[in-house]
């Protein structure tokens, strides 16, 4: 009896297994397709892009295609501008913020708690409300045209950010600051000698996102950004699109190239990364 | 939100009083200071970038205004012309509310869908879930540009493997009557996002319930039906409201892929207001549709939290 349960068991756990397998790979496949698609296709000559036969893979590895986008569009100088404005969003956004989250949960005063209301209620705005007057505040200040307003608003701090790292800070035991104190240390010693260096993960969580969400921002760029030698990858690809819309396989070229970074970076930084979108939910 | 460790002190006399005592301490005194030197960034772009950019476009939207020439009030006219004399506006909105009501459920259930087959203890399940997560996180200037090649009518992969099976120039983009469901396959390869949260979740869910359920006797699907779903509702509430303000406010695929075409099918809200902001120059116009905008948001986030009370299951709580 008991043995034909057990063998009962053990085949349905291999039904289990072989019918599990085959739709993950059934899917895998369908969402690893457009990922190998705009490879190969970075690959092709235009006879091959343009057939009516579906072909799986290059007859020669086209790697030129690769050179002649990043000769065809100043692809670097592109590059390096992404790289500045996602620079200074990251330390921006890690220093304002820890210091705001410092503010909420490791010192206790008048009317902390209503401005930490005011700090969640401020994330049901919508982007849109604030769009036109933000715009128009960096225009009468002459920034239309620079990095600055890319750059400057991650100095004054992100509401959800504040709130992901004061959540984390709440955990840190009152006892180590206490500690300090009789140390003779300064809140802003505590801040910078206790706080932040137990708050890695959370502050890597922080600058993680940031550096992704500039890298990938489009509308920003799109709107301050007037002059082409100031353009982000973003835009620049946007741009080349607009004007090549039938230059696939340099368009291809340039999304893997846009794509690359990120995936790396994701495998690099797999665990924070995926405790990161669990806390939040962020998307792109 | 659970630590206001602050508030039992605090409520039992009255602000004016409890100010007075702050302005008595010394220790009160430099907590304030401190407290609010450690906050000043935020406190900054508060008022710069939040307080008076809503108290602006606010009145923007009572006036007549192109950025340039001073606002001209203009009382209710800029939402009268909105609702009644301008068709795009509707046009947007309704392939807006498209997206809300059809993307919406469809990209949910494929993602719950999606989450359960990634919770299966089979080997190499890390390996699938990487594979299904990554172009969630694919830059969505680079998806957008990989998509319009994809949908391409002629040369796209998805045409071409369709006419394997006999369906011919299916015209994605160009047909007004499929593009919006163009897109909405496109974010259906970029739900991984939503996937590793209910994946959190299915991973919490205690195995003490599904031994019970197996005591009982019951199958696969009334497990799902009375331990996950219950179990996974507040989960499936946040990423429920997180797919309303996302979809109210879709913009970039829209504007990269059809730049709202064909005739007006992909024209969305976002769009409309960025077109009328930035390329017509009608910065109260805009502002009308940002509050609208919202406002609809809000009254739609609301609706839901009103109806979860029935449907969102919370452990520990006794349902009357």
């Amino acid at each position: 009896m008991r043995r034909i349960i057990i063998g009962n068991m053990k085949k349905r756990n291999f039904i289990y297994e072989v019918s599990g397998h085959g739709i993950l790979l059934l899917f895998s496949l369908l969402f690893f397709v457009p990922f190998y698609w705009m490879v190969m296709t970075s690959l092709k000559s235009d006879n091959e892009i343009f057939t009516l036969k579906v072909k799986w893979l290059p007859a020669v590895f086209r790697w030129n295609n690769y050179k002649e986008a990043i000769l065809f569009i100043p692809f670097l100088r592109y590059l390096v501008n992404t790289l500045i404005i996602c620079f200074f969003n990251v330390a921006g956004a890690v220093l304002s913020c820890s210091l705001a989250a410092y503010g909420f949960s490791r010192i206790r005063w008048f009317g902390r708690d209503i401005l930490f209301i005011v700090l969640l209620s401020t994330m049901m705005l919508s982007g849109q409300v604030t769009m036109l007057p933000v715009f128009r505040i960096f225009r009468a200040l002459g920034w239309i045209g620079t990095f600055l307003p890319l750059i400057v608003p991650s100095f004054l701090g992100s509401a959800f950010f504040i709130f992901l790292l004061r959540q984390f800070f709440m955990g840190i035991p009152h006892e180590l600051s206490e500690a300090a104190v009789l140390d003779g240390c300064t809140e802003l010693g505590i801040y910078a000698r206790v706080i932040l260096p137990l708050a890695r993960p959370a502050l890597l969580t922080v600058a993680l996102f940031t550096f992704l969400w500039n890298w990938n921002d489009f509308m920003g760029p799109l709107i301050y950004l007037t002059d082409n030698s100031k353009y982000t990858l973003a835009v620049g690809l946007q741009q080349f699109l607009g004007q090549h819309d039938t230059e696939w396989s340099m368009l291809m070229a340039l999304s893997t190239l846009m794509t690359l970074p990120v995936i790396v970076l994701f495998f690099l930084t797999q665990k924070t990364f995926v405790k990161g979108i669990a806390l939040s939910g962020i998307k792109g | 939100m659970e630590c206001y460790e602050g508030r039992m002190r605090q409520s039992c006399i009255s602000p004016i009083e409890r100010l007075r005592e702050v302005a008595r301490s010394p220790v009160e005194r430099r907590n304030l200071r401190n407290g609010l030197l450690f906050i000043s960034p935020w406190l900054l772009g508060l008022v710069a970038f939040t307080l008076y950019p809503i108290c602006a476009s606010f009145y923007w939207s009572f006036c007549r205004f192109d950025g340039f020439s001073p606002p001209v009030f203009v009382g209710l006219d800029n939402y009268k012309i909105m609702l009644f004399e301008d068709p795009l506006f509707w046009r947007a909105l309704f392939n807006t509310f498209y997206m809300v009501i059809f993307a919406l459920p469809i990209t949910l259930v494929f993602s719950l869908l999606l989450s359960i087959l990634l919770n299966m203890k089979v080997r190499g399940q890390p390996i699938y879930r990487t594979i299904l997560y990554l172009p969630s996180i694919a830059p969505v200037i680079a998806v957008s540009v990989l998509w319009l090649w994809l949908l391409n009518p002629e040369y796209g992969l998805i045409n071409r493997l369709f006419h394997f099976v006999g369906i011919n120039m299916v015209g994605w983009l160009i047909d007004p009557k499929l593009a919006k469901p163009a897109l909405i396959i496109m974010g259906l390869w970029q739900v991984g996002g939503s996937v590793l949260i209910f994946l959190a979740g299915l991973q919490e869910v205690p195995t003490h319930l599904y031994e019970a359920a197996d005591v009982d006797g019951a199958g696969i699907l009334t497990k799902f039906w009375h331990v996950t779903l219950p179990m996974l509702s507040p989960i499936i509430l946040f990423n429920l409201i997180m797919g309303i303000i996302g979809y109210f406010q879709y913009f970039t695929q829209a504007f990269v892929m059809t730049q709202g075409g064909p005739q007006d099918a992909t024209l969305f809200y976002a769009l409309q207001l960025f077109n009328r902001a930035f390329l017509d120059f009608e910065l109260g116009y805009a502002s009308a549709m940002a509050w609208l905008l919202f406002i609809l948001i809000l009254a739609a986030t609301i609706i839901v939290l009103r109806t979860s009370r029935r449907w969102v299951y919370y452990e520990g709580e006794t349902r009357g």
